[in-house]
């Protein structure tokens, strides 16, 4: 028991001694969080901008409280120059331009951005419909009512940082391992340790702990920005990311053991560990949705251990499902590591 | 305390190469016993064997009653050893390596202090591994065999890649270290070193042992010349001739030598004369009868 905690701490104290390694484990994904958290914010809210030419009475007799409603798709500049409000558009640098030519409400647009496109021509549509609802008179017999199916407060952040996290965790348990193996394996303290009198799980325990601790700390720092800068809000059964966190460590730590038993050197083993966590990282969805994705893109992503540990977070952190939606990614992740840890473990050498 | 090793037999190919070809030697409780030879001459492997890192194709090793391959803790904990001198944690300082090694043999703590003294790193104890120098690396790789007070010291090349004075101040460490009774196995391929430390040395080459004695009987084995030479213009060459008899004389601008197995006649004849100026006498050391048994030419 002794040994187990001397060498944990000896290995923690190494990892928060490595500025190196700590940037990579905790600033390095933060940077990420802060980034797509900053740059996601307003993507709902993403506004076409318009040009109006001369007087448009659609536009300009809009009463009040619809006005407020189609500020929130549109901004409307003005213009007299038709030809250089065109150019504009043509250039990216606007939308649309708005006249009207007698009762013709004339939009005219770029295909090049299409969503903006559709945007601009599906705002028209419907202020041009209610227009000609007013002009008869009569009050409308239909209303639409919208309303997102998930919580209110469901913002970008909330589908970033879980992916984000599982990123974290995924590549700090991988190097970990992977560098702490074959350093040890070549400095020769692999030996040294063969030789004491202490059996080879509580090294390999130790290990264990500390990447644990690692993530634990990772995950902490990562919710806490989250929800301190970006407004995270952590629904129903959000604890259960702390076991996942666990499946996923021992997951990931079996593919750095994998890296590290076949890499002959440091950067080896630090060129192995990007090699498989990068790519499974965009497989998985960690750095942006893949719902729009081929479907074979999403078949390889079902396939991979983070694409489960990210369900699983997204699961019990944001979306507000029961605890129980954790289990399948956690068995999944365990199994994995099994799989995986007999591999390395056949490929294992004490020294070189 | 003090243990007696066995070992007998020693066989370990890898691939064609008989790496280590039938080792034999025993290594007496409280003995200092060095293993010498040239690079890949099977020290390292055959002191990987005794130590219970490999385990012998064929022969035995015993170190007391224990077969060490078994890495039975009982053993471990009576066995100091010493590897490569970067076998450290990382970014842990002298004192905190020692703390560490020291928890893994259930050691008391105040162990650190006494190693810490014993090799000279007091005033280094708050230094990360990674910013000592190389002879305080090997210092401290040694305080951490140490530690735990082992009956059986292993030494793998502690010295190698030092500076002349770092050697030096590190075998007043080594020498100190088998006082108390200790049995040490030390590999090397220094002679000066195997000289200076050791009580019995085996000269090593291609896996197989080549002598076995005492550093003293080995260089009288050889049946070396000795050279003495005397400074420039002490003797004119023509009496030196006279002096010599039969054996060589070389005399240029640094002086006159006269190479003789017969140094104590040629000596007496020298004094007689009055000649003694400048004298040095050069007998065969250890090096002498490690070229002579593994040859001159050189191997990368």
């Amino acid at each position: 028991m002794r040994a187990f905690r001397s060498l944990a701490r000896a290995m923690l104290k190494g990892f928060f001694r490595d500025k190196m390694a700590l940037f990579f484990a905790v600033i390095f994904p933060l940077m990420f969080l802060v980034l797509f958290g900053g740059l996601l914010t307003d993507r709902g809210a993403s506004k076409a901008e318009v040009i109006q030419i001369g007087p448009v009475k659609v536009l300009d007799s809009i009463p009040a409280q619809s006005k407020a409603s189609i500020a929130e798709g549109l901004e409307i500049t003005r213009s007299s120059d038709e030809r250089d409000a065109i150019r504009q558009v043509r250039k990216g640098d606007a939308d649309a331009v708005v006249s009207q030519q007698g009762d013709r409400l004339v939009v005219r647009f770029s295909e090049a951005d299409p969503v903006k496109a559709a945007q601009v021509q599906g705002q028209f549509q419907a202020i041009v419909q209610a227009a000609n609802i007013a002009a008869t008179g009569a009050p409308p017999q239909f209303s639409l009512a919208v309303d997102r199916v998930e919580d209110d407060s469901l913002s970008a952040i909330q589908f970033t940082t879980p992916g984000l996290l599982g990123w974290a965790i995924a590549s700090g348990a991988t190097f970990g391992a992977a560098t702490n193996l074959v350093v040890w394996r070549r400095n020769g303290l692999l030996r040294r340790l063969r030789l004491a009198p202490v059996p080879t799980r509580s090294v390999v325990l130790a290990r264990v702990a500390v990447s644990l601790t690692i993530a634990l700390v990772q995950a902490a720092i990562f919710i806490a920005v989250g929800m301190l800068l970006f407004g995270l809000k952590l629904t129903g059964s959000w604890p259960m990311i702390i076991p996942l966190l666990i499946c996923g460590t021992l997951a990931f730590m079996a593919v750095g053991l994998l890296a590290g038993a076949v890499a002959k050197s440091e950067e080896a083993a630090v060129g192995i560990s990007n090699f498989v966590v990068l790519p499974m990282a965009f497989l998985s969805g960690s750095f942006f949705p893949l719902d729009g994705a081929p479907g074979y893109i999403r078949a390889v992503g079902s396939v991979l251990p983070l694409k489960h540990l990210n369900d699983g977070m997204l699961d019990t952190m944001v979306r507000g499902e029961g605890p129980s939606s954790a289990l399948v990614p956690m068995a999944i992740l365990l199994g994995f590591a099994v799989v995986v840890t007999a591999i390395a473990s056949r490929l294992f050498r004490w020294d070189d | 305390m003090g243990v007696e090793i066995t070992v007998d037999g020693l066989v370990m190919t890898y691939g064609d190469l008989r790496a280590v070809d039938g080792v034999s030697f025993t290594v007496a409780p409280g003995e200092f016993f060095g293993l010498l030879g040239p690079n890949g001459a099977g020290k390292t492997t055959t002191l990987e064997m005794i130590e219970g890192l490999r385990k012998p194709q064929a022969g035995t090793v015993r170190i007391g009653d224990h077969e060490p391959w078994k890495r039975e803790p009982e053993l471990q904990r009576r066995m100091g050893v010493q590897l490569q001198s970067s076998a450290f944690f990382e970014r842990l300082t002298a004192r905190e390596q020692l703390d560490t090694f020291g928890a893994l043999y259930g050691v008391a703590p105040a162990r650190t202090d006494e190693m810490l003294e014993q090799v000279g790193l007091v005033d280094k104890a708050t230094i990360r591994t990674e910013d000592l120098s190389g002879g305080q690396k090997q210092r401290l790789s040694i305080a951490c065999a140490l530690i735990h007070d082992p009956e059986v010291v292993f030494l793998d090349e502690p010295t190698a890649a030092l500076d002349p004075q770092a050697r030096r101040n590190l075998w007043d460490v080594l020498r100190t270290i088998n006082e108390s009774g200790r049995t040490v196995i030390l590999t090397t391929h220094y002679m000066d070193e195997a000289e200076v430390l050791c009580d019995r040395v085996a000269i090593m080459d291609s896996g197989r042992i080549l002598e076995l004695d005492t550093p003293a009987a080995l260089v009288r084995g050889l049946d070396a010349p000795v050279r003495i030479s005397l400074a420039p213009g002490a003797l004119p060459v023509e009496v030196a001739r006279v002096v010599a008899g039969t054996d060589p004389v070389e005399a240029d601008d640094s002086g006159t030598t006269i190479t003789t197995r017969d140094p104590s006649r040629v000596l007496t004849e020298l004094a007689s004369r009055d000649a003694l100026a400048g004298l040095s006498v050069k007998g065969a050391s250890l090096e002498d009868v490690f070229l002579e048994l593994t040859g001159r030419e050189y191997r990368a």
